[in-house]
């Protein structure tokens, strides 16, 4: 990647990227019904945005026009991956990174919190180990 | 185990070469007979001129006439509409006019497929339509030959199979399309030797049939 | 340390200090390259969690290397590097360190240790036309592939050439070359076409075997419906254009410029099966049509004879012009001589034309 990155490329403002492919509308139809579903009965749904035909300037469309919400997160775990809510609240957009910086996962869940900002209960297992280890070892008397 | 691109490799090229030469070669002898045997020499003495008369034959048989179209309504309609989808689906298709470009060098504007699409479906409908008429009207079931049913077949397939074809409607896709242009190939075999000739010899019988009424000095 | 066979997928990443959070990330990330969709994604954790690791056997035939080089051309750590660290790649001639007895000794030991288990992966196209056309350690790849696949639980095709025959079968076919499907009957073969393949679906289909331990459901090629199920022109950004009848006429024109339909520059998106338009290529860059340029329809059979690349789908594979004035030619000629044949005789019925007059008429009745 940082050798491909030397060359210096002149990138001419392509015509095709100021004109709208009428890609995404649908998508936001597709939104707009999952979240009229969460609003009714809860219903959680995730879409898979890698697996979009999206065209040049499509996806930069469809995040302006979600914009941003009041929450936003950040997650490092096996590379970096962001987490944040739409202006539009219940829907979030999730991206993940992987350690090289490549992006693996590009999704929108439309729900009340993502599943993956909650603790799991294995991790709150290895966490109580740790915990619990690192409070055996304070000699008595320390300062915490 | 490729079967259905073999297929679809085979329509696209031995057969339709095939189907090309016999067309051609077909059409080319079908027209020189019809113009070097020409009629018959009429030894009666002219009482109208035969061009004129010929000319104006040739626009009055091609629009619908009033009587006709009272005692058959179906005939003209269902005719008009399935001629008319028929041809736009043929030649304003923009894949058709690549294929009309890559032959003959030139080509021509085509329109958005959604409105090729509704004339495919007119002509569908228009050429159901003449059937159904041609099967239920009893002076037509007189009137019809099996070369009819034929003919009518040839011309219905290329569009049924090429609706198929462009809604994906049929899968695998190179099937379908290669039943497609096979269709096409069967017509342009038997065009020659069948009715379709009309397609050429429609206006030089129009012209034909005014020109003799002219020639009499009667109404064409 | 444990034969790593025997550990599962989960503990190897819970070794490497791997959170749950991450192993769902990394879950998350698979299904969609799998294809997958989101909701599938608790059943992908749930089994890769399990998944213990499978041995690969790699076989190159008659290739150009294009497909090992499509699945290792990856810059940074990344999910199919993840996928491959969990196989045992334990035979493949051109990466592998080993070579001649060495090599073929790794093949062995492998085919026999897991007996049954293994997957083998095959790129090339094999020659049946003279078997000296292509061998790997003086031995035909015919044999090489009906020994190896004997033992196999699945055969993977990577590529055309394997697939499907691809270049070297291109007509006129001078090694006799055939595919892996045509030579393989009693084992399941999975084809994962294409000219190369994207690497995402190589390690794709992987991934299905490594998460399910069976493999995906296949369409009427044997490729994975996961990938091939749609075509590009179905999934393709500049299909409004298509339906529009926006077209772009040659590489540089206005068209071309607004990123119209490459229909008529020859694009085969319409007869191709492939996941290109989503998958992307170059780590989720772009792909041929976004970069201006059609599809050659490299993941179908016989692409190389299908016509030229640049003709639109709808130009047939021969030359029209040429067969339709050589048979305009021979029409005209056969036509001129019957046309001559008519003449003569209407000439001849001119001749033997007799004037009869009303008093010869009264004669005869
Ligand atoms: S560029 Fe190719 S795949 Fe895309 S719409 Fe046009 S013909 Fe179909």
């Amino acid at each position: 990647m940082t050798a491909l990155e030397k060359i210096p490329i002149l990138v001419e403002a392509p015509e095709a990227a100021a004109q709208s492919y009428l890609n995404t509308l649908p998508l936001l139809h597709e939104i707009l019904h999952a979240l009229r579903r969460l609003h009714r009965d809860g219903t959680s749904t995730a879409l898979d945005l890698l697996a979009m035909p999206f065209g040049p300037g499509d996806e930069a469309r469809l995040f302006e026009f979600l914009g941003n919400g009041e929450l936003s997160a950040e997650l490092d775990a096996m590379g970096q991956s962001s987490i944040r809510e739409s202006r539009f609240s219940g829907v979030w957009i999730i991206e993940h990174k992987s350690s090289g910086g490549r992006r693996v996962a590009l999704q929108i869940e439309v729900t009340r919190l993502p599943a993956i900002l909650q603790t799991q209960p294995e991790d709150i297992g290895a966490g109580l180990d740790a915990m619990q280890e690192a409070l055996e070892t304070l000699k008595a008397g320390e300062p915490v | 185990m490729n079967e259905s691109m073999d297929f679809l490799l085979w329509a696209r090229g031995t057969a339709f070469d095939v189907a090309v030469a016999i067309f051609v070669i077909g059409v080319i002898i079908r027209l020189f007979e019809i113009v070097s045997l020409g009629r018959a020499n009429n030894l009666a003495e002219p009482k109208g001129s035969e061009f004129g008369p010929g000319m104006k034959t040739i626009v009055t048989r091609t629009l619908p006439e009033a009587g006709v179209f009272k005692r058959q309504p179906l005939t003209v309609i269902g005719g008009y509409v399935f001629h008319f989808g028929l041809l736009i689906s043929l030649f304003l298709f923009i894949p058709h006019i690549e294929l009309f470009a890559a032959t003959f060098g030139f080509s021509w504007p085509g329109l958005p497929n959604p409105i090729v699409d509704a004339a495919a479906v007119l002509g569908i409908v228009g050429l159901l339509a003449v059937l159904w008429h041609r099967l239920t009207n009893p002076v037509m079931k007189i009137l019809t030959e099996k070369e009819d049913y034929l003919v009518w077949l040839l011309t219905f397939l290329p569009l049924l199979t090429g609706y198929l074809a462009y809604h994906r409607l049929v899968n695998p896709y190179p099937f379908i399309l290669g039943l497609h242009i096979l269709s096409v190939e069967l017509l342009l075999v038997l065009f020659p030797f069948t009715k379709l000739m009309h397609t050429f010899t429609l206006f030089l019988a129009r012209w034909y049939n005014g020109a003799m009424n002219g020639r009499r000095g009667v109404e064409s | 340390m444990a034969d790593p066979r025997t550990k599962t997928l989960g503990e190897t990443l819970r070794r490497h200090g791997v959170s749950r959070r991450g192993f769902l990330k990394f879950c998350t990330a698979t299904a969609s390259m799998m294809a997958l969709p989101p909701s599938m994604v608790p059943a992908v954790a749930a089994a890769l969690d399990k998944a213990s690791r499978p041995s690969v056997i790699w076989l190159s035939f008659q290739e150009c290397t294009g497909c090992t080089e499509s699945l290792t051309r990856s810059h940074s750590p990344t999910l199919e590097s993840l996928i491959f660290d969990h196989i045992s790649l334990d035979y493949h001639h051109t990466l592998q360190v080993a070579s001649g007895h060495a090599a073929e000794k790794a093949r062995e030991e492998a085919m026999h240790a897991n007996h049954g288990n293994y997957l083998v992966v095959v790129d090339g196209s094999i020659p049946l036309g003279n078997p000296g056309y292509s061998t790997t350690a003086g031995v035909s790849n015919l044999q090489t592939l009906e020994e190896t696949v004997a033992g196999a639980a699945a055969v993977i095709a990577v590529g055309t050439c394997a697939a499907f025959g691809g270049l070297p079968k291109a007509y006129p076919n001078p090694t006799g070359a055939v595919a892996v499907r045509d030579i393989v009957h009693d084992k399941p073969v999975i084809n994962v076409s294409g000219c190369p393949p994207i690497p995402m679906v190589i390690t794709g289909v992987l991934a299905h075997y490594l998460t399910f331990g069976t493999l995906p459901q296949l369409d009427q090629y044997g490729r994975p419906m996961n990938f091939y199920g749609t075509s590009i022109h179905d999934r393709c950004y500049r299909r409004p254009f298509y339906d529009k009848g926006l077209f772009a006429d040659t590489f540089d024109d206005e068209g071309a410029r607004k990123g119209w339909c490459l229909y008529k520059l020859g694009c085969k998106g319409p007869m191709t099966y492939n996941a290109c338009a989503t998958a992307k290529w170059n780590e989720g860059t772009s792909w041929p049509v976004e970069s201006g340029h059609g599809c050659l329809g490299c993941s179908e059979p016989n692409f190389w004879d299908a016509g030229g690349f640049y003709n639109a789908l709808s130009i047939p594979v021969g030359e029209v012009s040429r067969s339709v004035s050589y048979a305009a030619a021979a029409g005209l000629a056969v036509g001129a001589a019957a046309a001559g044949l008519n003449s003569r005789a209407k000439a001849k019925a001119k001749k033997n034309h007799g004037t009869v007059t009303v008093d010869d008429l009264e004669k005869k009745s």
